[in-house]
């Protein structure tokens, strides 16, 4: 007799098969449930937006073992305190012009898009821009005429006129500021920050 | 088409649908290769087309084309194989045929909003009319809603048929992943300006269908086309299917995890993501294995060779694409320095190739003989060079570039990431590094082997089997007659 063992029959692994899938399953949903409440803005991973008002620092934790951002003194985006309403609205106009510009396909957001321009995550802390007190203008003249504004390094890529108006450039540097406190377990690691107010 | 004597008389209306698809996806392919050599060649000159057609249209146009003509591809295929699976008719060919028409009309529209107007205001207009502006799912918001209908149309056309016909348990599975297929695609319909939310689902369509059950579709696609190619037992492949299902579920849902490392979620989807991401190769080995060893059974002897090579280059290419070459920067210590570099591009162009590129096109050389009048694809087929060249061209392009972009990706990872730290200047002089813009000249120069090949391609399904002398289809008709062993 050549009969299939169960272990090889096909019934046996299609149990297998919707059982394993349905586990997996609500593992899934289980987990989305707790890390959806650990995201939301306002949480202690996903500052809330009026972070903007606030300078954020990006330093080592020798306890986790990795960089970690850290919230600081008042330091108000464009010199003005924004109500938690009002730093929202910036934001979501930055991150919604961030996607109708399309940056996604040429820049990375948390590391992810496309590798033809820098990572964004840290772009705030970067020490491209010199010094904390010219760099806001500096991102929003940047932002408006990229053209004219924009380096290179060397590469000769240059990032595309996109007709950027102010208050999107503003938006743009509110979004920026507030990922830039977003916990992303050390990434990128190691990132040397631009020199600000209260670093040792 | 007369011109290219094709026989579309003998088809039944599945398979007339399935021919229209895989024509828009033979389409699409090309223009996925055009985009693609674009976005390489300004790696290389980076002035090229600025302000005019820049790099992120270039690139959404390439990535974008390749999603949309493997969904084409899947679908053709599934209206390919549904009407012998089901042993009926199909349901809906009048239903189907609208969404088709609908779904490439879409299709066509968006292309020419990306291309012409490219961008908009930062608004809501602009995402529901112009861009969404999140990779993979870029079309705006009204042609997700088309999408979603023209799925649920494929679904149901699949579902009925199979409800009126014979239910088997391709059936059963291909069922069940279609209606994951269609819900997924929800979980990023929406806008919030929370980039972690926003990134966490945006996960769920792109992971959990490049990942799960786009790779489960193909999963029922190989089981089908091993019993159609070797006349492999029905048996044996679905029992195959299952293991793979439970395997590829069981490791891909949580292998979701793997995206979560960097993107503000909490810390315990490094062990998560890092663990089950590690197992995901697993399936894929099962696949070889599965492939491979039907094949040897049977001494590789079948009627049809292009269709036969395509389905070992699949199995092959699923396993070293998405197994060996994500499982190489899967882990988080390892991810934390190659996330977001050429190391991606290089799991990318392997991964996608050889699990889904290679599959769909082993099903047009199925489809292509059959419109040839079922004449032997075998060792007597005349210009086999083409088929053999298009294979070998496509191949190694492939390859080449995923070499390439992996010493790129493995110098960006050094230079940017480990001793630079990820700031801007950091990154400018990796990409200024002269290993990595050895790999950028490579990318392109095998990018062009892979255009070539894809043009051999074309002009082989458009005439492949059309000089088949009348003594060999005889022949041939008499073997099977006799139900002798096909030559092989």
């Amino acid at each position: 007799m050549n009969k299939t063992p169960w272990w090889a029959s096909e019934s046996f692994w299609r149990k297998v098969a919707v059982w394993i899938t349905g586990g997996m399953l609500v593992i899934l949903i289980f987990l989305t449930f707790d890390t959806v409440k650990k995201i939301t803005a306002g949480s202690s991973r996903v500052p809330a937006y009026s972070v903007i008002n606030k300078r954020i620092y990006y330093r080592f934790n020798p306890e986790r073992g990795f960089m970690e951002p850290v919230i600081g003194d008042d330091a108000p985006l464009f010199g003005k305190m924004l109500s938690e309403e009002e730093a929202e609205k910036l934001v979501s106009l930055g991150k919604m012009t961030i996607q109708a510009k399309n940056c996604m396909n040429c820049h990375t957001l948390l590391g992810n898009g496309a590798y033809y321009a820098p990572d964004l995550t840290k772009a705030w802390l970067d020490q491209g821009w010199g010094a904390e007190s010219v760099r806001e203008n500096m991102m929003v003249s940047f932002l408006m005429d990229p053209k004219t504004n924009g380096r290179g390094y060397g590469t000769m890529r240059r990032m595309p006129n996109l007709g950027i108006t102010e208050e999107e450039a503003h938006g743009i540097v509110a979004f920026l500021k507030w990922m830039s406190s977003i916990d992303t377990n050390g990434f990128p690691n190691n990132f040397k920050t631009i020199p600000q107010e209260g670093d040792q | 088409m007369s011109l290219l004597k094709f026989d579309y008389s003998s088809l039944t209306p599945g398979k007339k649908l399935a021919v229209k698809y895989f024509i828009v996806a033979i389409i699409l392919f090309g223009a996925q290769l055009l985009f693609g050599l674009i976005a390489g060649a300004q790696y290389l000159v980076p002035g090229l087309f600025y302000n005019k057609l820049d790099f992120n249209v270039v690139r959404m146009v390439h990535i974008n084309a390749m999603v949309i003509w493997m969904l084409y591809g899947f679908i053709g295929s599934v209206y390919w194989l549904i009407e012998d699976e089901a042993q009926t008719e199909l349901v809906g060919y009048k239903l189907g045929n609208l969404a088709f028409w609908i779904f490439t009309l879409a299709v066509a529209v968006v292309v020419v909003v990306y291309l012409f107007i490219q961008i908009g205001p930062g608004n809501q207009t602009s995402l529901w009319l112009i861009n969404e502006g999140r990779e993979y799912i870029e079309a705006p918001r009204w042609a997700d809603i088309g999408i979603v209908v023209c799925v649920l149309i494929f679904f149901y056309n699949v579902a009925a048929t199979f409800m009126k016909g014979r239910w088997t348990g391709i059936a059963g599975v291909l069922v069940l992943d279609l209606v994951a297929l269609a819900g997924l695609y929800l979980a990023g319909m929406f806008y919030t300006p929370n980039i972690s939310v926003d990134q966490y689902w945006w996960w769920w369509v792109i992971h959990l269908w490049v990942e799960a059950t786009w790779e489960v579709l193909v999963g029922c696609i190989m089981a089908w086309s091993l019993m159609q190619v070797l006349g492999t037992p029905r048996k044996i492949v679905q029992t195959w299917l299952y293991i793979e299902v439970a395997l590829m579920f069981g490791s891909g849902i949580l292998g979701l995890g793997h995206h979560y490392f960097w993107i503000g979620t909490p810390e315990y989807w490094l062990t998560i993501g890092g663990f089950f991401s590690a197992l995901e190769p697993v399936p894929l080995v099962a696949m070889v294995v599965h492939a491979v060893y039907d094949a040897g059974k049977h001494d590789f002897k079948n009627r049809n060779h292009p269709a036969m090579a395509w389905l070992i280059a699949h199995a092959f290419g699923n396993f070293f694409g998405a197994g060996v070459w994500g499982f190489m920067h899967t882990l988080p210590q390892i991810n934390l320095y190659t996330h977001g570099t050429q190391w991606s591009a290089s799991h990318g162009h392997l991964a996608f190739f050889g699990a889904y590129a290679s599959i769909n096109i082993a099903m047009w050389y199925i489809a292509v003989q059959k419109l040839r009048g079922d004449v032997p694809f075998d060792s007597r087929l005349p210009h086999a060079w083409r088929w053999k060249s298009a294979l070998a061209l496509l191949n190694i392009g492939v390859l080449g570039m995923t070499m390439a972009l992996l010493i790129s990706g493995y110098e960006q990872s050094f230079i940017e990431r480990a001793i630079e730290g990820s700031t801007w200047a950091g990154y400018f002089k990796a990409q200024t590094a002269k290993w990595f813009m050895q790999g950028m000249w490579w990318r392109q120069v095998f990018g062009y082997a892979t255009a070539l090949g894809y043009v051999l391609l074309v002009w082989d399904l458009m005439t492949i089997g059309k000089d088949v002398p009348q003594s060999v289809i005889e022949a041939d008709r008499k073997e099977r007659l006799h139900g002798q062993k096909t030559r092989g």
